[in-house]
């Protein structure tokens, strides 16, 4: 009975993992203020309570603004240096790698503490502008984690079979590199933009007074009254994370079925 | 026969990386409308050579000209040179045709004279019909036939092949070689084949270069190179060689006088005998068909020496013998064909082996 054991096991995992979760609609439909069983009955009040609160407005848009410029920003970086890493050879890159990849490891807290020392010596005012700056930062190591195994897979001969039919450079990079390596700069986009949207420590700490969405809810939480407000709103975020990372996942395979390579896991 | 006129020119060609010294010194001619070969191991440099006439390959020093052009003064994107890569580099997010007419582009044609041209280079290769499937979902030979009609859609001077039949099954491979050759002729432009298959590169060349270590040891027609290698090394490479030990006891414009171990004194042909000192320990080389096992009643057209069987491999159409020949110390190689009344000879049996001084070969 090998397997059966197993079998629980993951079943207890899975519960584990995914229970609480669960729990975010089935109280964020319930009527009572009190988040406990048993459930009172069926309302959708405090999703029309969403509606009517101008800071959570306020919050996620500075999240939006924070999340797509993020992702725009580390994306187009980790392009140049993923492309750098996996196409030329220099003295020193190994060393140079490591330490674009180090804040993947590295704790948030440290980085968001010496980021705000820093900023704070500068005399620079805390903003939309300084989150943005740290989650590039968190970000930047990710895209590229991602983007460099887009690169990988390239066969170096495509570009010069390219070059050799009388393309630039410069076209051969649009009309071969870019469209193969899009999927990957797809699912860069979304994962950056993922994590910046529901970073906190970071934009806890260098968002001044322009509160992101996490923060926001994290706030929220001292009044007993607004805890299913916020079980609506996480059933939200639930919903696009999911739609989000199925999008990634979607185009990560279908780069994979356009060039006909084996699917070795991705990178979720 | 006229002497076609120059399309590849080496002049000194120098490579290094850092301190490997890739390329050593080639000078060598290739002829427009010559089907040309670089022979040789891995890493001698034979692939290294034929991306600088791609352009994706500077060189240190020398000169690579291209129709007489220095092809220094010209970028790879224009240079009139097409490639066929060893992984095809064929592009997987566009379909056949869109592959094929990849090198159109530019050219600015309307959309019926590409497909026409498109689909001319598809029938060229065999491919018609296929123009609309996706590049990934094609085999490995149907792969390499989009990268011949892609390379040579734009019409270049010269074609060049990196080891393009490499990642083929050998009955697909002998098939792609006798493409190649009608295809050759057919266009009647230069290719220039890179290859480590000697076998491959006798069958298609019309003149081989043999590489080693960065250097050219030989360039010749494939039946020169076979019949008279110029060093051991390039003997070794193309096909079998025995070599016997021998010593030279005169030397003559004409020929020369020799004492091969085994097989006594002979006299070997000045062309098939470079000029040295007497008295020089040397090597004879020969082919294992130019040996002949002699049955019961057959009397040798030159000479025969008596020897031991040592070792049999039966091929079907022919046996290889490992024969052992008195007074020698390692067996020689020798193949027969196997006709009716020659019976495969058993291990042991003591055989008489005919052997002619024509086919020798001295190496100094």
């Amino acid at each position: 009975m090998r397997g059966g054991w197993f079998k629980v096991y993951a079943l207890v995992y899975l519960v584990f993992l995914y229970a609480p979760i669960i729990l975010l609609p089935m109280f964020a439909f319930n009527d009572a203020t009190v988040i406990a069983f048993p459930l009172s009955g069926f309302s959708t009040k405090w999703f029309a309570a969403l509606v009517d609160d101008p800071p959570l407005h306020d919050a996620v848009r500075n999240s939006l603004i924070i999340a797509v410029t993020t992702a725009i920003l580390s994306t187009t970086l980790a392009v140049f240096a993923a492309r750098a890493s996996t196409r030329y050879r220099f003295p020193g890159k190994a060393g140079l790698m490591g330490l674009i990849m180090l804040p993947l490891v590295l704790p948030e807290i440290i980085v968001a503490v010496s980021l705000l020392s820093i900023l704070l010596m500068a005399r620079i005012e805390l903003s939309i502008l300084t989150v943005i700056l740290g989650h590039v930062l968190i970000c930047t190591p990710f895209c590229i984690a991602i983007l460099s195994s887009a690169f990988q897979s390239l066969d170096r001969s495509l570009e010069e079979a390219a070059y050799d039919l009388g393309e630039t450079p410069f076209s051969t990079f649009r009309l071969i590199i870019l469209p193969l390596v899009m999927p990957g700069i797809i699912s860069s986009l979304l994962i950056s933009f993922t994590i910046s949207l529901d970073e906190f420590i970071i934009a806890f700490f260098l968002a001044g007074t322009e509160a992101t969405l996490p923060v926001y809810i994290f706030s929220q939480f001292r009044f007993p009254q607004a805890v299913p407000v916020i079980m609506a709103l996480g059933t939200i975020l639930v919903c696009l994370s999911i739609l989000l990372l199925s999008i990634a996942e979607f185009f990560r395979r279908r780069g994979l079925a356009r060039s006909g390579a084996k699917d070795t896991g991705g990178f979720l | 026969m006229t002497v076609k006129p120059t399309m590849i020119e080496f002049r000194d060609v120098q490579k290094y990386y850092g301190d490997y010294h890739a390329l050593r010194g080639i000078n060598a001619s290739i002829r427009a409308g010559e089907f040309f070969s670089l022979l040789g191991p891995s890493g001698c440099g034979k692939t290294t050579l034929l991306r600088t006439i791609a352009g994706f390959e500077g060189i240190s020093s020398g000169a690579v000209l291209i129709d007489g052009k220095d092809a220094a003064q010209i970028p790879a994107n224009k240079r009139p040179t097409n490639m066929v890569f060893q992984s095809y580099a064929i592009f997987p997010h566009l379909t056949v045709e869109e592959n094929v007419g990849f090198g159109l582009r530019r050219a600015g044609l309307d959309k019926a004279e590409m497909g026409r041209r498109v689909g001319d280079a598809l029938a060229m290769v065999g491919l018609t019909g296929f123009g609309k499937r996706a590049a990934h979902a094609l085999s490995g030979g149907q792969r390499q036939r989009v990268a011949l009609a892609r390379a040579l859609i734009l019409k270049p001077k010269v074609l060049l092949l990196d080891e393009p039949l490499s990642a083929l099954d050998k009955k697909m491979r002998e098939q792609m070689q006798m493409e190649l050759i009608k295809l050759q002729r057919q266009v009647g432009i230069t290719f220039i084949l890179v290859t480590h298959d000697q076998e491959e590169a006798l069958v298609m060349s019309d003149r081989i270069a043999v590489m080693f270590e960065g250097r050219i040891a030989q360039l010749d027609d494939p039946e020169t190179l076979y019949r008279r290698p110029k060093t051991r090394q390039v003997a070794d490479f193309i096909g079998t060689m025995n070599f016997l030990p021998a010593t030279v006891l005169s030397d003559t414009p004409d020929g020369c006088e020799v004492e091969v171990a085994g097989l006594g004194r002979c006299r070997i042909a000045a062309d098939q005998a470079p000029p040295g000192g007497n008295g020089e320990e040397t090597t004879v080389g020969f082919r294992p068909e130019t040996l002949t096992i002699l049955y019961d009643g057959q009397a040798a057209a030159a000479r025969e020496t008596p020897g031991t069987v040592e070792e049999v491999v039966y091929y079907g159409d022919m046996t290889y013998y490992d024969v052992k020949l008195d007074g020698v110390r390692a067996a020689v190689r020798l193949s027969m064909r196997n006709v009716p009344g020659r019976p495969v000879l058993d291990i042991g049996t003591r055989a008489r082996v005919a052997w002619s001084p024509d086919a020798l070969v001295l190496f100094r």
